[in-house]
């Protein structure tokens, strides 16, 4: 056993014992902050995959995080209201439960994914980092100017939305909902990043010319990933909207965008847990030092600036060593 | 007489006044080791990326096994058997020498869309990887980092991913370089039992490698080949001593 796999596991028995011991000694509140580290962390894996892997530094990740949020907004709001999102040729009606809620984020982020890394995949460097950036604040004046869907004020969701054969208003089964898709995603993840595809778009991050000179699409790779990463990442957006029961433009801003790669970067860059100890510490962070002192982005910055200083592989770099390859 | 497995006519190519490759016609036949030599900036590296790819030529045609792959893409003339090494080294430092080898396997079997099931694990990729490798003689070295080999093995490494490609061709851009005397040695040997697997175009500035590997030379001056035949006739000639040879010849 790597001393990798032992903090890996660490966090995840930390994941599963402070909620369920919140559970039990009747502390939902601390339930309610794990579920918000757990869904960060999901949206993280999501980036992880384009960045870590693919080496796409996207300034604009909260593109998909605020549509899986309105996808889950929208829906819900027209069921709330007993209003038909579509009543022309046929009929479309809004949901209040969460697997078609799921499955629309995704389809509906991957969807953008595609386009936006499709334009943005022309350029590199700083260049993309800008354009994503760009695609970012394209959304979030749009839904500040959506009236229809609350726009500046966002939209109020009464009720958290269902999940068959779970009662989703019980903080401890909601989290244990997030938890069993961030661990879905993290073992999508790691085949991900040990397959063929994965081989080709981690050559294709290092040396694009090699990928091409043996005959493989690196671009196209990229575009695949970054597909895939933003459909994690809108997941993540619907969980987020309804832990909140709340939907706002500023799940598209740009400092979204920021938090979520802060996340990575505290954790480790393309550090298969690097997103996971990234989002519980900083939820950690904002909740203790929050509480302490308004300034704590201070702290976080400084923390930052250590990290990406003296140990480029994060808090799993600093507790588990240099990354080993896969074999 | 076979039909040349490369075939480069009239290529042309300029930058603004600058004529880098002036009407060259080159050819590459089955079991050969072609060098072209020439001084700095006579170019060489722009007729490598012109012929993979990289560069696309104003004039003149590009023919790989017959077929015409002027304006096709690198990585369709990779899947062709265009086997390409790299001046410098292009490999995926953080990645281990079986994993560059791997890639090349996969780019060969053209199966890249994959998401599950672990690369290392597919035993027709690592059996290609794997061969490759103990071709070049790294065997011992597979599940190193590349950042971890020596500057020789890199060079090695990037013949052994060429070999995974199922190469009709060489293209290869000074596979020397760097390398001490021992290493030189190695690797002459290595390039010529490869010949008779698929010729090689062996751009190099090593003289002693070059005279004692080509069947034919082809010298590059000012954009343009001013000579071209086997070794002895090149050592002999007037024209190539001034360009390029000096004294040393």
């Amino acid at each position: 056993m790597s001393r990798e796999w032992i903090v890996n596991a660490a966090l995840i028995a930390g994941l599963i014992a402070v909620p369920l011991w919140a559970h039990l000694s009747g502390e939902p509140f601390t339930i309610t902050l794990a579920t918000r580290a757990v869904i960060f962390a999901l949206a993280a894996v999501g980036l992880n995959l384009a960045l870590g892997l693919g080496g796409m530094v996207s300034f604009g990740h909260a593109v998909f995080f605020g549509l899986g949020g309105y996808s889950m907004g929208i829906l819900a709001h027209h069921a709330q209201n007993f209003l038909p999102l579509y009543d022309g040729l046929f009929l479309i009606e809004g949901t209040k439960s969460m697997p078609v809620i799921w499955l629309v984020a995704i389809l509906v982020s991957a969807l953008a994914a595609l386009l936006i890394g499709l334009l943005s995949l022309r350029t590199s460097g700083v260049y993309f980092i800008m354009i994503t950036l760009a695609f970012g604040q394209m959304f979030y004046y749009f839904a500040i100017s959506w009236r229809a869907y609350g726009g500046e004020d966002g939209l109020s969701i009464w009720v958290r939305n269902g999940f068959p054969g779970l009662n989703t208003l019980d903080p401890i089964q909601f989290y244990c909902l997030c938890f069993a898709l961030l661990c879905a995603a993290l073992w999508l993840s790691a085949r991900i990043a040990r397959s063929p595809f994965g081989l080709v778009l981690n050559a294709a991050r290092q040396v694009p010319a090699r990928v091409e000179t043996v005959g493989l699409d690196g671009q196209r790779a990229k575009l695949v990933a970054f597909v895939i990463s933003g459909a994690i990442t809108g997941l993540a957006g619907a969980l987020f909207a309804d832990l909140n029961r709340f939907v706002s433009p500023t799940m598209f801003s740009w400092h979204m965008s920021g938090e979520i790669m802060i996340f990575i970067i505290l954790g480790g860059v393309a550090r298969l847990f690097g997103p996971v100890a990234g989002a519980v510490l900083f939820v950690a962070m904002e909740h203790v030092l929050g509480d302490l002192w308004d300034h704590w982005h201070i702290l976080l910055g400084g923390l930052l600036l250590v990290i990406v200083l003296f140990g480029r592989g994060g808090v799993i770099g600093l507790l588990a060593g240099k990354a080993q390859s896969h074999d | 007489m076979t039909d040349p497995v490369l075939e480069v006519r009239g290529l042309t190519k300029r930058f603004g006044a600058l004529v880098v490759s002036d009407g060259i016609d080159l050819t590459l036949k089955r079991g050969e080791i072609h060098a072209v030599i020439g001084p700095n900036g006579a170019g060489k590296s722009t007729l490598i990326a012109q012929i993979c790819g990289g560069l696309a030529p104003d004039a003149g045609t590009i023919r790989l096994k017959g077929r015409d792959v002027t304006a096709l893409p690198t990585r369709t003339r990779a899947r062709m058997g265009l086997a390409r090494t790299f001046q410098i080294s292009a490999l995926a430092m953080e990645d281990t020498a079986l994993q560059n080898a791997l890639l090349g396997a996969l780019g060969a079997a053209g199966t890249p869309w994959r998401f599950f099931g672990p690369a290392l694990s597919d035993p027709a990729l690592r059996k290609v990887a794997e061969t490759a490798l103990d071709r070049v003689g790294l065997s011992d070295k597979a599940g190193h980092r590349t950042a971890e080999l020596s500057h020789g093995e890199r060079r090695q490494l990037e013949v052994a991913v060429a070999l995974t490609l199922r190469p009709a061709a060489f293209i290869m851009d000074e596979p020397m370089a760097g390398l001490g005397s021992e290493g030189g040695a190695r690797m002459t040997a290595l390039l010529d039992r490869l010949r008779h697997e698929a010729p090689i175009l062996l751009v190099e500035h090593d003289m002693d490698a070059v005279f004692a590997l080509a069947d034919r030379i082809s010298v590059l001056a000012g954009g343009r080949v001013i000579a071209s035949g086997p070794p002895d006739a090149i050592r002999t000639d007037t024209a190539v001593r001034e360009a390029y040879l000096g004294d040393e010849a």
